[in-house]
């Protein structure tokens, strides 16, 4: 096991503009907030030796940005790719593989179409394509949220409390420069969106956005010698599930063992309680995913997640601060959200987050990828530990 | 150029795509552990053997759970809105489909309704959809 705090991310940048960055193309994106990652973090590129981007060509990328690494990786499991990514430049830093990895991410999902990048879903003769994607035309809106209604049923989650998600996280952005969406909203406009998918409505779907993001990680015997204050990564866990973009290959629907299985690794290797958590962030891409997150992380049983967004405690003034950039639903969402998502835990642990949650010690990211394909869980601190 | 979202068979699942011209919901089984598993794959999902087959499943199914899509791909022969659902086989596995012939409203699509497999003309290719079992009596 690889010791708590054992590595730091001692550099972390968003691209200079998100949201809507007309004329710069998804490598655009990347490279920028690669600088700005470096600059952060008071490193070149002669200081990086290990190296992973995801969505573009790993050595066409390192190559771009000077870089000439040692270790690379490139694992791609849709949107939480990137945490996948720490989770193993933590282990290749530990095993001495390389000293700083540079982690880079760009996705210009709104202006020019991922212009430049890869993809990871819906390959010809796929499993997707085959016998997945063609029932939704590949509309994430009607399928990743399949699991909605059985859930609502199931539990007595009505369009009301399933609403109260939306407005917690929009109460969130409000006070957000960077967030897309700042104006205050009710339950009721949501349920007065335009439906999509039934239940699912446009105010319950993410944005679509431009934005890149990068962080630099490092040893702890090195992490002092930066200019901002480590954030230790305390622990880490993944796990894949589904395969598809719906639930058909989760094996429990509704309590997807995945979730609980990156949970649990992410619990056990940075040795926290769920008390200890003070910020949380639970990838939304849609409005339902911080419910099964809640839930399958264990911080409330199943059945409860709803009703526990609902009343509150995730909310401005609650209990559980979560997504407080305003997530998916009102910050940004590229069609990649996890590197953004990872963004919002650091600022939180350095203190310089919009929404600055007071004294926090202990945060925990969790994303997912390729719709219920993938997760990742992190769990950052202030202190080594 | 297909429609990128016309389903390409590899060798592997062909048998599932003759079944579905022939109106028939043919799936894989394990031969030594017995499990009935969806999608095709030459290994077992759950024992890991390769001792498997296809066979001619019932196409008995219940409705899991679902959405409405408001505006779904026009390769379908039916326009307007449609449902997206997961549905699970009596055989055992879940799988994404759609449910045909019935009014597509909350209404009608009832959760775990009893559905059988039917086939349905998408861009030229048969595929497998669902149908509620009362709208054939």
């Amino acid at each position: 096991m690889i010791p708590p705090g054992a590595t730091a991310i001692v550099g972390a940048a968003e691209s200079t503009e998100i949201g809507t960055v007309p004329n710069v193309s998804s490598v655009g994106l990347a490279i920028d907030a690669a600088a700005n990652a470096m600059r952060d973090a008071g490193v070149t590129a002669a200081d990086i030796d290990g190296f992973t981007c995801g969505y573009f060509p790993v050595a066409d990328m390192s190559r771009q940005l000077g870089i000439f690494p040692s270790w690379a990786d490139n694992t791609v499991v849709g949107g939480c790719s990137w945490m996948f990514q720490l989770r193993n430049a933590v282990a290749a830093i530990h095993s001495g593989y390389c000293t700083t990895v540079l982690i880079v991410y760009g996705e210009s999902g709104k202006s020019t179409r991922r212009l430049g990048q890869s993809g990871d879903a819906g390959q010809r003769g796929g499993i997707g394509q085959q016998f997945d994607m063609l029932y939704s035309g590949g509309q994430a809106a009607a399928t990743f949220t399949l699991p909605v209604l059985r859930y609502q049923r199931e539990y007595g989650l009505s369009d009301e409390d399933l609403a109260v998600g939306a407005v917690s996280q929009r109460a969130w952005a409000v006070d957000v420069p960077r967030a897309t969406l700042r104006e205050p909203t009710s339950v009721d406009e949501v349920l007065d969106s335009p439906m999509i998918a039934w239940p699912i409505r446009r105010a319950m779907c993410c944005l679509v956005s431009d934005a890149g993001g990068a962080l630099v990680v490092t040893s702890a015997d090195r992490a002092m010698d930066h200019p901002k204050p480590p954030v230790y990564v305390l622990g880490t866990g993944g796990a894949l599930e589904s395969g598809v973009m719906s639930a058909a290959g989760v094996r429990e629907p509704l309590r997807p063992e995945f979730i609980r299985t990156s949970g649990d690794a992410a619990f056990a290797s940075s040795g926290i309680t769920h008390s200890d958590v003070d910020h949380l962030m639970i990838y939304d891409a849609f409005i339902h995913n911080p419910i099964f997150g809640l839930e399958g992380l264990g911080f409330v049983e199943y059945g409860e997640g709803g009703h526990f967004i609902a009343e509150g405690h995730t909310a401005p003034g609650g209990d559980l601060p979560m997504n407080t950039s305003g997530g998916g639903l009102s910050y940004a969402h590229t069609g990649a959200y996890g590197m953004l998502c990872m963004l919002e835990s650091v600022r939180q642990v350095r203190g310089e987050a919009a929404n600055q949650v007071s004294d926090v010690d202990v945060a925990l990211c969790h994303g997912w990828g390729g719709y219920w394909s993938a997760c990742a869980t992190l769990v950052f601190g202030a202190h080594a530990q | 150029m297909p429609h990128p979202l016309i389903p390409v068979p590899t060798p592997e699942t062909q048998p599932f795509w003759d079944g579905c011209n022939e109106g028939v919901l043919r799936i894989n089984r394990c031969v030594a552990c017995g499990d009935a598993y969806f999608p095709p794959s030459p290994i077992c999902p759950q024992c890991s053997s390769s001792d498997v087959e296809f066979f001619d499943a019932t196409g008995d199914a219940t409705l899991y759970s679902y959405t409405i899509q408001q505006k779904p791909l026009d390769l379908w022969d039916t326009q307007g809105p449609r449902s997206v659902a997961l549905v699970k086989l009596a055989e055992g596995p879940m799988l994404t489909s759609s449910i045909v012939n019935c009014e597509q409203t909350p209404e009608t699509l009832l959760l775990d309704m009893a559905l059988r497999a039917t086939f349905v003309n998408f861009g030229g290719t048969t595929v497998l959809c669902f149908e509620p079992v009362e709208e054939q009596q």
